[in-house]
């Protein structure tokens, strides 16, 4: 989409930010505040370097990550996966189900079947039925928050525990360094490796140019559907997180991952319309917003402003990465 | 004449064309779902019933009303905060009247005027600094709920005043609830905006082709910026009509309209794409989807099998009219 020519007025503010921005790469936002948000976070907080910060900083930014890499992969394709919060949720509660009877990696597989499933009927109906993505996973996060319900019942007496390997061991370090971190890269590695398979060429093609990819011998429908599954494979990989996280699974968490997902891949530089971007910045925007939270832990504002404060400062980093893609897209 | 009403014209001179309407379409859809109540509880399509649907989907009426303006605007345009913004509206309302009926229009004037502000903001977002709209009123749902918690210390006080409570529940001609008469005037007067009036075309016009929009002597920017106005506008009417039917406001009432509403417009036959489409269409679309939630409740099955079934109709809705066109075939 072309944008109409600005008025003179505003001329002389464009170019400035064209020459401030002119050849770099489109996560230097998100490095510009990440560093920012960890200069911050250095001053205020005083225990912010802490062994036990930093572990508990990654354990609980894992499961965002995960599900943001998946997500940052379906919008590269053109899409949008508004249930991708609910399917780690699912997820969780069919992996916690299966984990006393199953040992634990075949309740894990299940989990990531579970998840590839999702993905699966929500890709078949984007790309084969072609819903519009928005509404059509809306409507599904409506069957995966029912399944998830009817597998494990909120308020269950004797609700089933993750083995505490998991549980303590998510919280240990390896050679110095959280076990968590590992993760954090195993996920960038996968990213990595995923970026340099064939798929991610066609993802990229299809969300840039949807016709021209098909004109070109991309098989779209096929590369669609595959993306909300890698995403729903992501997303099962952030439910284990939750679980290795609390030690046990609840029916109703895990929405708010979705819009938190969006946000983070928005920050990381990632254009909604597809086809731009990538999950390392995604990555960044999910440590932004992470710190941006323990920013606010550590200043101690008084309790009603802080969700306030905590608004401010998500909008202000969208707003930055959007002028971002928004010249991008522009012209 | 306007585009869109030419191609309404078009469309129902040609009777084997009549089913291609996403209105007419909608319309069976209803008949549809009123018969199966029927089937499973007698009664369901009486005309009480009928009504009483009818009040209810007025909330989700008003909101989404605001909701097409915005899609019909194009430019991938949706407003993720309506729903939070509504949820304002009732605790300004609350808090500002104090339950007090000499208050009342002071409190809806506020509640217009902060509402009107972060649909401003909302929009010079969008239109100046070049947010992608979903991210802007993605982000703008976080800000309003950190102003709800300032502004109401997280536990609103207040409650609806008698007189709003009255109007918007008291029954007037024929058994029909004050709801459903505001809700009337409100499609009326939204319908008359956006086919009879140069905002409305200017609307269509954006949706349709926005380098022709501008190119034709359209300023695209502020225009953007009145859409995403309006759009909190009628959000705030809904919240106010809420307020009178729930009583009191809590920090959550109107939360659960934030994506229904996008459901309703595209189930009504407007296309996110913008530029095609109407308002008529999306206050079917309410109604239907208010129906599909009555018909889940008087089929009285469990919380988790009533989600599945209301994603699964949603989704057949959705895949009458909501679809896509394929590529190249």
């Amino acid at each position: 989409m072309k944008t109409p020519t600005l008025p003179p007025t505003t001329t002389l503010l464009r170019d400035a930010r064209t020459w401030l921005l002119q050849g770099r790469l489109p996560i230097t936002t998100a490095i510009a505040l990440l560093l920012a948000t960890l200069f911050a976070n250095l001053v205020v907080a005083d225990n912010f370097l802490t062994a036990f910060n930093i572990r508990s900083i990654f354990a609980n930014v894992i499961p965002l990550a995960a599900v943001a890499v998946g997500q940052t992969v379906i919008v590269l394709g053109r899409g949008i996966d508004l249930s991708i919060g609910v399917i780690a949720t699912l997820s969780s509660v069919v992996t916690v189900s299966v984990v006393e009877p199953w040992g634990l990696p075949a309740a894990l597989l299940a989990g990531l079947a579970t998840g590839a499933a999702c993905g699966l009927v929500n890709g078949l109906l984007v790309a084969i039925v072609r819903l519009q993505p928005i509404v059509a996973t809306f409507a599904t996060s409506f069957v995966w928050a029912g399944l998830a319900l009817y597998v494990l019942p909120p308020g269950t007496a004797a609700a089933p525990r993750m083995p505490d390997v998991i549980v303590l061991g998510y919280r240990d370090t390896l050679l110095g360094i959280p076990n968590a971190a590992w993760l954090l890269l195993l996920i960038g590695l996968s990213w990595l490796v995923l970026k340099r398979t064939r798929l991610l060429r066609h993802v990229y093609a299809v969300g840039g140019d949807e016709q021209a990819a098909f004109a070109t011998g991309v098989r779209v429908a096929r590369v669609q559907v595959l993306t909300y599954v890698i995403g729903g494979a992501y997303a099962a990989i952030g439910s284990f997180a939750m679980l290795a996280n609390s030690g046990s699974a609840d029916a109703l968490a895990g929405g708010g991952l979705t819009l938190a997902s969006i946000a983070a891949l928005v920050i990381g530089g990632t254009r909604l319309s597809g086809g731009a971007g990538g999950a390392g910045g995604t990555i960044i925007g999910v440590l932004v917003l992470q710190l941006l939270t323990s920013l606010l832990v550590a200043l101690r504002p008084p309790t009603d402003v802080r969700q306030l404060i905590d608004g401010l400062l998500v909008i202000l980093a969208l707003a930055l990465a959007g002028l971002w893609s928004g010249r991008r897209r522009g012209r | 004449m306007n585009l869109a009403t030419l191609r309404d014209r078009a469309q129902l001179a040609e009777p084997r064309d009549l089913l291609r309407n996403p209105v007419v379409l909608s319309l069976l859809v209803l008949l549809a779902l009123f018969a199966a109540g029927n089937l499973v509880a007698p009664g369901f399509a009486s005309y009480g019933s009928f009504v009483n649907t009818l009040r209810i989907a007025a909330f989700l009426g008003v909101i989404a009303a605001g909701q097409t303006i915005v899609i019909l605007g194009g430019g991938e345009g949706i407003d993720l905060s309506v729903g939070k913004i509504a949820t304002f509206s009732t605790v300004v309302v609350a808090q500002v009247s104090q339950g007090e009926d000499e208050r009342l229009l002071v409190a809806i004037a506020a509640a217009f005027a902060y509402c009107g502000l972060i649909g401003l903001a909302n929009g010079i977002g969008v239109a100046y600094l070049r947010i992608p709209p979903l991210v802007m009123t993605l982000g703008m749902v976080g800000v309003v709920t950190g102003i709800i918690r300032v502004y109401s210390g997280g536990q609103p006080e207040g409650r609806a005043p008698a007189v709003l409570s009255q109007v918007v529940n008291g029954t007037a001609l024929g058994g029909v609830r004050g709801s459903v008469w505001i809700w009337l005037v409100v499609a009326v007067c939204t319908i008359w905006l956006l086919r009879r009036t140069t905002f409305g075309r200017r609307v269509y016009a954006l949706g349709a082709n926005r380098e022709a929009a501008f190119l034709s002597g359209i300023n695209v920017q502020r225009n953007l910026v009145l859409l995403y106005v309006a759009s909190s506008l009628y959000a705030a009417l809904g919240g106010i009509m809420l307020l009178g039917f729930a009583g009191a406001a809590s920090i959550n009432l109107a939360d659960q309209y934030q994506l229904i509403s996008i459901a309703a417009v595209v189930i009504g036959g407007t296309t996110l794409a913008g530029g095609i489409g109407g308002y008529l269409g999306t206050a079917v679309g309410a109604v239907v989807l208010q129906t599909m939630r009555n018909l889940l409740i008087v089929l009285d099955i469990p919380a988790a099998g009533r989600q599945v079934v209301n994603g699964v109709i949603l989704i057949v809705l959705l895949s009458l009219y909501g679809r896509q066109r394929r590529l190249r075939q």
